[in-house]
């Protein structure tokens, strides 16, 4: 469970940051009236729906993170063998990279009002996580093929249910990005599609960051990784 | 005014029925009464305490109920008293703490000088093990369970074939002896509880756990299971007698050790054997059975 | 520096930034609608259906406790559905959606001073997943086999397999699903809840002048969304075992002379998602119930809450620290015995705050004017319970003490009292609290006493007794109590009793949805403001509050939620968005 201890000690840090500067120790009943200094403490200059995505990506962070801690746990168990992971999943890395790219500059044009560029990028950020979430299955038929079911390991199981979940949720982020990009041709306000392509981009470094995470969960590197911190401690 | 006495009554009430009810813990028959004495000081702690929160609250309703231009104080908070009530409370808790942990420290620290005891959990009854001659038990594996090994001890384990099985019968413990209790499962979780003892732990597949204590006194105490383990769990019951050394050799002189069991069957006691424990497990099955079509 | 009044130089309150969504037909303003406030009232009658279908089913528990032997279709098997659905039900499809699906959205928006949530469209989302959510729930009443008998922990492997109801039928399935649906549903709610306390304040209303029972709503709701995703991984995980044959949680198992394909998994690490996400679920119940019997004893008493600030910390402070306790529940599962050391002191520290939290409530009613009114009453029964099933978790808590405790009677007393008959006497406090803001009709007084005495009396003689039989040794989620030889006579007839008492509590409840629903049309009017409160909700300008809260312009908050009694004030309480400055030692911000 430490790895979601540690997840949630960074939340903490968030929560406490902004609970610090929410004047806790000030006496709310000698304070009366509408003073000017409240007025910065009323609530964030950033974007509502920035803040919601942002409460969320926590709740998905805490997901993978317990996903994570159970399979530390689990890989503690003697009968855990590694499954040795597919070439194509740095290609679907690589892919997962250029969309989130892709999108950022999308945001960039966005703030420059290129309604061209923007609608370039969008195009090109949903055809390439097509091509990821394409490539992720085809690495899931080639480990079947090569006889790595499901249930046959632990490790196996693990490796399609984190790919699986996070696949679902590159999915439902092409829902996100399919209403912003028919915006996109259709012409909304350009504040609007800005926020739009601004939410898309947000959500695709989010889960381009959760893909490397696992990606480097699943090769074994983050075990090797936090053994070799281990040692140097002892 | 009837608030404030209902608010009392519910004080005195409780304290009288703790004081005066027959509901009660069984005798202790273990050594564990330290956790008695852990939960009588709890108890005192926390009794006080519930007495004093709630007769203060129907002191404040009593004396303070709104009455026709009554204006409640203005007070938003007192640092003092408050900091006192936090230390008050932080001192209250450790001294329940303290205790507590030391005795636990106990609790999980097993004397060099205990036999050990393997109980087996399976869906519904209890099964036992105890070392042979060599004081020592074999190794189990779960896959290695079959009708005729049905605590999956493994065959070629040396240590395990003096082992003494005890399959869904009585288990017996001399008196006066540390004994730590082995707690496997074959099937689901279980947990190994006797009242008297005070002590109980899960038992968990795929892997021993254990708790330790000494019986104290001779007597017949009923097993139970404590984990909710299938529908058979209210009816999975076992017996612990504890007896005198002499009588507890008796007994273990006439238990079957597990080369004697796997022997390839041709005697006739051999047979009676196998009759005498049919298993407790597959009976409750049948009787949850003619409950069910009832 | 002086006080501002609101003359030049302040703006005017600003338009909601979410443009208003206008409903159109009778569907989309009653049944799809995305107001707030009907979403809350679709939350709590929803919760309260299923609710009385826990409440049924404890009676049939009750039955066969009391009087065991008699009824003959209460089977071990049937006993076990009950307990699952019953426990399930109450702390997750009723107390959990009430508390935040309802009374976080009936009381956010107009506590904050908003319009509406911010993002309302995903809140009704939510609303409609979680009556799905409750649907799939109910259909395992129905599917063959029956619902799941697994005790509400779940705990595999027996949770999957053919000796315990449902395991290798349709219950356990659909129990799951359900599970996954209404953290997905709950998760749309949430962010509802979190961001709108963040963003959609009105002017002035600072953190540190929320009422207590938006702080504890939103903590609670923080803390469930960081809790539900180990239930969500925990149950996707053993649906794959289920359905898929892997092995997360099942090890190697021989059952019954049979051996499963299963094979290495650890059930311990189940019990370590689910307690992660079960205990912090204890205060997800229990934090709302603190925030609102702070609103409640502060208006009923006339008097500001003591240490206001210390309570907020104290919220605060709870929530973190029930992060670090989760194995609390799981002394005796066999875990490594040192984490025994760590756990028994993180849960005895959490008990510290929790204690300053009671101290600050029955200061509020010293020197006070305590008007005895039903929220009122509720809220000193509230008190009276909390106290005592916080005190035996003292017990529970401290590990060693739980050796003997745990999986008895003593365990259901317990957290029936802290977790189960507290929240839920906050809850009706609460409903008479807010009924007349809701329907602009008070709930008949008289009925009110009626179901209070009895709920809260019962309900003490129902769980106090219950104690001691744990004390004995007698084992929780036993189906039948027969050949126990700890248990005397005296113990069954103590059994009976308690049976007794909880049908009549039960019955108790029915008054009270007479009440509610007789109230609608036949209380009497309220007006806007009957408790003389001070809270931004009491100040609509129509009651029931209209689509959009507050009409033309959201209100400017000048003071705390506490203004009762200012010394120097005319009346004895100063509504939140009233300008000027009372009171002698003062001192402006
Ligand atoms: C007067 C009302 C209630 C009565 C009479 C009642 C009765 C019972 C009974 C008889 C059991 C089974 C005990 C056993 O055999 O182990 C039980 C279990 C339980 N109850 Fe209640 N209950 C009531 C209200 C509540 C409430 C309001 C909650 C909300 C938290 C609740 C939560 C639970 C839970 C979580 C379980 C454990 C289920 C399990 O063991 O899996 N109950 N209740
Ligand atoms: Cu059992
Ligand atoms: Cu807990």
């Amino acid at each position: 469970m430490s790895v979601i201890l540690v997840f949630l000690l960074v939340i903490a840090g968030f929560a406490g940051w902004w609970l610090s500067h929410q004047r806790l120790m000030a006496k709310p009943w000698l304070e009366q009236g509408l003073a000017s200094d409240f007025v910065g403490l009323d609530r964030s200059a950033l974007p509502t729906a920035k803040i919601g995505l942002g409460v969320f990506l926590a709740v998905v962070g805490c997901l993978f993170a317990l996903f994570t801690s159970a399979y530390f746990m689990r890989m503690a168990v003697s009968d855990w063998q590694p499954l040795p992971l597919p070439r194509l999943l740095w290609l679907n890395t690589g892919v997962l990279v250029l969309s989130s790219v892709a999108l950022h500059c999308t945001s960039v044009a966005a703030r420059r009002g290129q309604i061209d560029t923007v609608r370039l990028g969008l195009a090109t950020a949903g055809l390439t996580t097509l091509a990821f979430l394409v490539g992720q299955l085809m690495a899931w038929r080639q480990l079947t093929a090569d006889g790595y079911f499901l249930a046959s390991n632990p490790a196996n199981s693990f490796f399609y249910l984190i790919t699986g979940m996070h696949g679902l949720h590159v999915l439902g982020g092409l829902v996100a990005l399919g209403r912003t990009t028919t915006s996109a041709w259709a012409g909304t306000r350009p504040e609007r599609l800005r926020l739009g392509v601004e939410l898309c981009a947000m959500y695709w470094h989010f889960l381009l960051f959760v893909w490397l995470a696992i990606f480097a969960l699943l090769a074994g590197w983050a075990a090797t990784f936090i053994d070799i911190c281990r040692q140097m401690l002892t | 005014m009837a608030v404030a006495l209902v608010l009392v009554l519910i004080v005195v009430g409780s304290v009288l029925f703790h004081l005066l009810s027959p509901w009660w813990w069984t005798p202790i028959a273990s050594n564990w009464a330290y956790i008695d004495n852990t939960i009588i000081i709890t108890f005192w702690i926390t009794g006080v305490v519930f007495a004093a929160v709630v007769l203060f609250m129907a002191y404040c309703v009593f004396r303070f109920r709104h009455r026709e231009g009554n204006r409640a104080a203005y007070e938003p908070e007192n640092k003092r008293l408050e900091s006192w009530l936090t230390i008050v409370t932080a001192v209250g808790v450790t001294a329940l703490l303290v205790p507590g942990l030391f005795v636990w420290s106990r609790f999980v620290n097993v004397p060099s000088d205990a036999t050990e005891v393997e109980v087996v959990g399976q869906q519904w009854q209890w099964s036992f093990r105890l070392p042979g001659r060599d004081g020592k038990l074999g190794t189990s594996d779960t896959r290695d369970v079959t009708a005729d090994n049905p605590l999956g001890v493994i065959p070629k384990d040396p240590n395990g074939q003096d082992d003494v099985v005890v399959e869904a019968a009585d288990l017996h413990l001399p008196v006066g002896k540390p004994v730590k209790m082995l707690l496997r499962s074959i099937d689901v979780l279980h947990d190994f509880y006797v009242p008297e003892f005070r002590a109980k732990m899960d038992m968990i597949p795929g892997s021993v756990t254990y708790f330790w204590f000494t019986p104290t006194r001779t007597g017949t105490f009923q097993v139970l299971c404590a984990e909710l383990c299938g529908q058979g769990h209210p009816m999975m019951h076992g017996v612990v007698m504890v007896d005198t050394q002499q009588d507890y050799m008796a007994w273990l002189g006439q238990q079957q050790t597990f080369a004697q069991l796997s022997a390839p069957k041709q005697t006739g006691s051999a047979d009676e054997t196998t009759g005498q424990t049919a298993a407790l497990g597959p009976e409750i099955a049948a009787r949850l059975e003619t409950v069910g079509s009832r | 520096m002086v006080d501002i009044t609101p003359a030049d130089g302040i703006p005017p309150a600003e338009v909601a930034e979410v443009e208003l969504y206008h409903p159109h037909g009778w569907w989309t303003k009653y049944v799809f609608s995305q107001d707030a406030k009907v979403i809350a009232v679709q939350y709590s009658a929803t919760a309260t259906a299923i609710g009385l279908v826990a409440l049924v089913l404890s009676w049939l528990m009750r039955l066969q406790l009391g009087f065991p032997g008699t009824f003959d279709f209460i089977t071990p098997e049937a006993y076990y559905q009950f307990i699952t659905m019953h426990g399930m039900i109450m702390v997750i499809y009723l107390l959990t959606a009430l508390f935040l699906g309802g009374f976080g959205n009936y009381l956010i928006p107009l506590m904050v001073g908003a319009r509406d949530m911010v993002f309302p469209y995903v809140n009704m989302l939510s609303y409609w997943i979680y009556l799905l959510a409750v649907l799939v729930l109910v259909s395992s009443f129905f599917a063959p086999g029956g619902p799941t008998g697994a005790g509400w922990t779940l705990y595999p492997p027996q949770a999957i397999m053919s000796g315990t109801p449902g395991g290798q039928d349709w219950g356990i399935i659909l129990m799951l699903s359900s599970l996954i649906l209404f953290i997905i549903g709950f998760t749309m709610g949430g962010l509802n809840y979190v961001v709108t306390v963040l963003q959609g304040r009105t002017r002035g209303m600072t953190m540190m002048r929320l009422p207590l029972t938006v702080w504890g709503i939103f903590t609670a709701t923080v803390m469930a969304l960081l809790a539900f995703p180990a239930l969500f991984v925990a149950s996707v995980m053993m649906l794959l075992d289920r359905v898929l044959g892997t092995s997360f949680f099942m090890p190697a198992i021989s059952e019954m002379g049979e051996q499963l394909q299963h094979n290495g998994g650890s059930p311990i690490l189940f019990q370590h998602l689910f307690w992660f996400f079960g205990h912090p679920e204890v205060y997800i119940v229990a934090l709302p119930a603190f925030g609102i019997v702070s609103d409640l004893i502060s208006t009923h008493a006339r008097k500001n809450i003591f240490g206001y600030r210390m309570m907020v910390w104290a919220i605060v402070g709870i929530g973190a620290l029930s992060f670090v306790v989760w194995a609390h529940h799981m002394y005796v599962s066999g875990m490594h015995p040192y984490f025994g050391f760590f756990f028994a002191t993180t849960t005895l520290i959490i008990a510290i705050p929790t204690a300053i939290k009671v101290y600050n409530w029955v200061l509020t009613l010293w020197r006070g004017d305590i008007h005895l009114t039903i929220p009122m009453l509720f809220a000193l029964a509230f008190i009276v319970t909390f106290v005592n099933g916080g005190l035996t978790g003292l017990f529970l808590g401290n590990v060693v003490v739980d050796v003997p405790l745990s999986d008895t009677m003593f365990v259901v007393a317990h957290f029936h009292m802290v977790m189960g008959v507290a929240p839920i006497l906050v809850v009706f406090g609460a409903i008479y609290h807010w009924y007349p803001k809701v329907t602009g009709r008070m709930l008949d007084e008289t009925l009110g006493r009626f179901h209070f005495w009895v709920t809260f009396l019962g309900a003490y003689l129902i769980f106090f007794p219950m104690h001691y039989l744990g004390l004995m040794g007698v084992p929780r989620r036993y189906a039948e109590l027969t050949d126990m030889t700890i248990m005397t006579e005296s113990a069954h007839h103590l059994n009976s009793f308690i049976s007794i008492m909880a049908f009549i509590v039960g019955f108790a409840q029915m008054v009270f949805l007479f009440n509610l629903i007789w109230s609608i049309r036949h209380g009497r009017e309220a007006g806007g403001n009957p408790w003389r409160a001070t809270t931004l909700e009491w100040q609509t300008p129509q009651t029931p509050p209209a689509h959009g809260n507050f009409g033309k312009d959201l209100p400017i908050v000048y003071r705390w939620a506490y203004d009762y009694s200012v010394p120097g004030a005319k009346e004895d309480f100063i509504p939140q968005n009233m300008p000027g400055s009372f009171g002698p030692s003062r001192e402006p911000a």
